[in-house]
């Protein structure tokens, strides 16, 4: 199929093309793959910022906010909220965007919700595309948001440029109910809803949670995995009001000063070449997964193989090991 | 075995139509009830007499045998002149208070050309801009002999303020009216959707309305905290009568919290109830209120006046009931509601027309839906003895019972705060939401018949003739309200508004600056938005 | 090559109407059939909708209107879409839509009408089986 004439239309800023690229990229990874083939040198303009936060942690009238303020400052900024598939019927309900629902114009915002579709791997790829296709699409920032409870949600994070967490006062377990690996990429903690009672203890629970060392940022021996070195920057904390507005311009400050330390130091090429890694052993894993799966439900060897581990003449992991054989991987 | 002894097994008969007889809120319904399921009820402290506490069997000693209930049917569309002739005609015929609806762009505060307008000016309601529009609404109709309800909740103070100067501009002083306006807004928050302004200024406002009106408008009903929308929005009826006393409660703190004496505000806070299919849950629902609420207003808020405790109520029977499908059935529907109503001591009543789940009523059907409470009335005999259910071992265990699950909620809502938090924490829309999705479901698997919908369907369709609204409503709406601007002082008009918006900063009431503004025809979208501008607005988070 | 199409969904208010009950049953409804649902909440105008549309390119659009106002939203959401390249998305509306007033709706592109009374799995179907793409 010819995109073509659709990427052309993208690249000129139009909104129905960047929407309709997105479904394509969303649904048909061999679509996926053409489409970023093309667009890919158009990429790396935008900004990306990551936020998550447990339910109730006001993230939409907080993104709404920032939204706003770079919407002033006369920036085009794309937003994508993942919502969860419900395993049960795999359907979907996308509720964010209702509660962003100020009068934002169409030409400055750009809001897409997507599932997470449940797959392991899935959705990072397809984030991940749809925000290169919103970077080609000519936003200035890009804002990823996620409920932060899968591993999924991890990677998508260890592609953006500064992962924000959300928290809120008398929420006691949203710590941990936050997934382990996003704590440890984090850039900067906020404490929403300051006006609420607890909301200096939160900041100390999560400065003791830091010093306990689970924010690899401390540690850059703790480097070689596939999430993006970032070392030197201590995580921030700061606690706001999102409807109020009060104190989040020292959010913003932040933001800047961690995107000016990114520019600035070395960092950011070994993100670069990090994120790159990631990206691609996101794919990786997607076509990896889809080859094996369609091998072991159609490839006849696949049953001899079966038989011969339920006889007990084979184990579980003997098994893989033939198969990778079969695949030509060693 | 004897019969008697039959009766005490709580194992259902056999061979019965179905595993589980359960009402509309789930509660499970016994084959027989008998003087066991009586046996604790003490008939003074918990029936009592009609008129005395706790209330259980009416609010006033004589009910119907004195004054039947008022015949109120709700009405409006259109421009104000037409509403104007609705309202003559349903007094010809009988009606004995006036009830209007208003259209969506009046409730939310939009003027008539305002781009949110767009389609919706005249329909769902009387079109009201500016004082111009509401001296229309009651030309020619004398406001100190009829009593008017007013279907307006965030706007309500507006509109409140109208019809005082209308009633003045007619040579009647504010002390002779007599009527309601709905002004509940907390229901708005949980179910009906018409809010404007975030739930705390709201409260201001309502309690402004309160004060004033305790001082200055004596016979007005400042409040008529509803059930019924709780109710058309999918809650079970037990869910209705918890949620409506819980709004109510929530009131009646406010004002206290304000300084105002309990026995001065109480007697003018009343109720507006759904009556839905389940005959005897709804009958059981409103003696379970009135007790509910004489028992908290005595012994938790200290009212010592009779007035204070007595719970007494509107009744609307249930749209969401209606079927597009042989719309005619409905009638009977709306028969076997409007007597549970009655049956149940209700003080005033509307009937829906057969046609509403279509359109608008035309006259026919508002005429029909008349008549059906006339011969309620003249031809059953319901109104001639008071609360005749009285000592049913059914009706009386199942008002217990509504009681005790209605408490059940009163616990899990002061857990959370008090209804304004639990509204932020979305314990109300929750509740309802997963209510409506059950009961479609039940519809869909015809565990629950809806006649000439979901079973015994006709192959034929009924050709209804319908009430159409002209589309040049909208325009000639604007062109009323163009020619108010026109011909008002506008200097006078933005200087009400800006004193308006100071006092609104403050804590002043705000009646009498609102007060100021319509007389001088400042717009209901004029005034709103200044209120706006103070006061925020309220957003909503999707509850499914 | 495993197919991860999954049909998206746009469930919308317009106009000032605030009876969202139905659209709420409807939007679970399509969720437990395994779509992807977004519902928009309340006064949406034309404009609002035409935007959501733009941005998440869903394969049908449910318009739920109760206040009469559809003759005059309707077209007005139709023309819009046009203007904007938009005629491959399934429109239709539920809620209170008189007989006689339907003609008029499908000459405008609606297709489909569900009022009071409709089963959810009916609408479900109808969905599957009208998607224009």
């Amino acid at each position: 199929m010819d995109y073509s004439d659709l990427i052309q239309k993208l690249l000129t800023g139009n909104a129905r093309a960047a929407a309709r690229l997105i479904t394509l990229v969303e649904n048909d990874i061999e679509a996926a793959e053409n489409i970023i083939n093309a667009i890919y040198r158009h990429t790396g303009k935008a900004y990306i910022l990551g936020i998550t936060g447990p339910p109730g942690s006001g993230k939409s009238t907080f993104i709404a906010t920032l939204t706003k303020i770079y919407a002033e400052q006369g920036k085009k900024i794309g937003i994508v909220c993942v919502d969860p598939t419900s395993p049960l019927t795999g359907g979907a309900i996308l509720g964010d965007r209702i509660r962003m629902k100020d009068n934002f114009s169409l030409k400055n915002v750009f809001i897409r919700s997507m599932a997470n579709r449940g797959q392991l791997g899935g959705l990072a790829r397809a984030t991940e595309d749809a925000v290169k296709i919103l970077d080609a699409y000519g936003c200035d920032i890009i804002i990823v948001e996620t409920v932060g409870v899968g591993q999924s949600e991890v990677d998508i994070f260890k592609s953006a440029q500064t992962v924000v967490v959300l928290l809120v006062p008398g929420l006691g377990d949203d710590i941990q109910a936050i997934k382990a690996g996003i704590m440890e990429i984090t850039d900067i903690f906020v404490v929403n809803k300051m006006d609420l009672a607890g909301a200096d203890k939160k900041i100390t629970d999560i400065t003791q949670m830091l010093e306990l060392g689970m924010n690899y940022k401390y540690e850059s021996e703790k480097v070689g995995e596939n999430f993006p070195l970032k070392s030197n920057w201590t995580p921030e904390i700061v606690k706001i009001n999102s409807i109020s507005g009060e104190n989040f311009g020292k959010f913003v400050e932040l933001i800047n000063k961690h995107r000016d330390y990114l520019s600035e130091s070395d960092v950011l090429l070994d993100y670069q070449k990090n994120r790159i890694k990631n990206e691609t052993l996101q794919i990786l894993k997607h076509k990896i997964t889809e080859k094996v799966e369609g091998l072991i439900s159609s490839h006849p060897t696949i049953d001899e193989y079966i038989k011969l581990v339920m006889d007990k003449s084979l184990d579980p992991y003997s098994m893989a090991n033939l198969i990778i054989k079969l695949l030509g991987i060693e | 075995m004897t019969e008697l002894d039959e009766s005490k097994t709580l194992k259902p008969t056999k061979n019965e139509r179905r595993d589980k007889f359960d009402n509309l809120s789930g509660i499970e319904i016994k084959s027989l009830y008998t003087p066991e399921d009586v046996k604790n009820i003490n008939y003074t402290t918990d029936l009592g007499a009609p008129g005395e506490y706790p209330f259980t069997r009416g609010a006033y000693p004589n009910m119907y045998r004195g004054r039947l209930w008022t015949m109120r049917q709700f009405a409006g569309f259109g421009t104000a002149a037409q509403t104007n002739q609705r309202y003559k005609f349903l007094l010809e015929h009988g009606t004995t208070g006036l009830s209007v609806a208003f259209s969506l762009h009046t409730i939310y505060g939009y003027e008539a050309d305002d781009e949110k307008a767009l389609g919706e000016v005249g329909k769902e309601g009387v079109s009201i801009d500016t004082l111009k529009d509401m001296e229309t609404l009651f030309s020619d109709i004398d406001l100190s002999k009829i009593s008017t309800s007013m279907t307006i909740n965030a706007p309500a103070a507006i509109l409140l303020a109208m019809y005082v100067v209308t009633a003045e501009k007619q040579g009647h002083s504010a002390d002779k009216l007599r009527g309601t306006i709905q002004n509940d807004i907390l229901k708005e928050y949980i179910a009906q959707k018409s809010w404007v302004f975030p739930p705390e200024p709201s409260m201001r406002l309502i309690i402004d309305t309160i004060e004033y009106c305790i001082k200055n408008i004596p016979q007005w009903y400042t409040v008529s905290i509803s059930g019924y929308h709780i109710r058309e929005a999918g809650s079970t009826a037990v869910q209705e009568l918890a949620f409506t006393l819980a709004d109510g409660f929530a009131y009646v703190e406010a004002a206290m919290e304000r300084g105002l004496d309990v026995d001065d505000f109480a007697p003018r806070l009343s109720f507006f109830f759904n009556s839905h299919n389940n005959f005897f849950e709804e009958i059981c629902k409103y003696r379970a209120a009135r007790r509910i609420w004489a028992k908290r207003l005595k012994n938790k808020y200290k009212a010592k006046k009779k007035e204070s405790m007595r719970l007494r109520f509107h009744t609307q029977t249930a749209g969401v009931s209606l079927s597009a499908q042989e719309p005619e059935n409905n009638i009977a529907r709306v028969t076997i509601q409007g007597l549970a109503a009655v049956l149940g001591g209700t003080q005033s009543l509307h009937t829906n027309s057969f046609d509403e789940a279509l359109c608008l009523p035309t006259e026919k059907a508002a005429k029909i839906a008349l008549r059906t409470q006339q011969i309620i009335a003249n031809e059953s005999g319901a109104a001639d003895t008071v609360d005749p259910l009285a000592g049913s071992y059914y009706v009386e265990w199942l008002t217990n019972k509504m009681e005790e699950e209605a408490e059940i909620y009163f616990e899990k809502i002061e857990a959370l705060g008090g209804v304004i938090p639990a509204i932020k924490a979305n314990f109300f829309q929750k509740e309802i939401a997963n209510a409506s999705y059950k009961y479609q479901r039940e519809v869909e698997s015809k565990d629950r018949i809806i006649v000439g919908v979901n079973d015994f369907q006709l192959r034929e369709s009924c050709a209804t003739p319908l009430l159409k609204i002209d589309e040049n409503i909208g325009k000639k709406q604007i062109e009323i309200l163009q020619s108010v601007r026109d011909q008002r002082n506008n200097k006078q008009v933005l200087e009400k508004l800006e004193n308006l918006k100071q006092a609104a900063k403050g804590t002043e009431n705000l009646v009498p600056y609102i007060m100021s503004a319509v007389r001088e025809y400042a717009s209901i979208g004029e005034i709103m938005t200044i209120l706006k501008e103070v006061f925020g607005e309220y957003r909503e988070d999707s509850i499914f | 090559m495993t197919d991860n199409r999954k049909i998206k969904v746009l469930v919308c208010k317009p106009g000032l109407d605030g009876h969202d009950r139905g659209a709420k049953v409807l939007a679970r409804a399509l969720r437990d059939a395994g779509m992807e649902v977004i519902y928009t909440g309340l006064h949406q105008t034309p404009d609002m909708i035409v935007q959501t549309v733009l941005q998440e390119d869903p394969d049908a659009v449910m318009l739920s209107m109760l206040s009469g106002a559809h003759k005059a939203l309707c077209p007005v959401i139709m023309d819009k879409l046009k203007e904007n390249d938009i005629d491959d998305v399934l429109v239709s509306v539920g809620g209170i839509i008189p007989d006689e007033d339907k003609p008029f709706l499908e000459e405008h592109g609606l297709k489909g009408f569900y009022g009071p009374g409709t089963q959810l799995k009916t609408i479900v179907e109808f969905v599957k089986n009208n998607l224009k793409r």
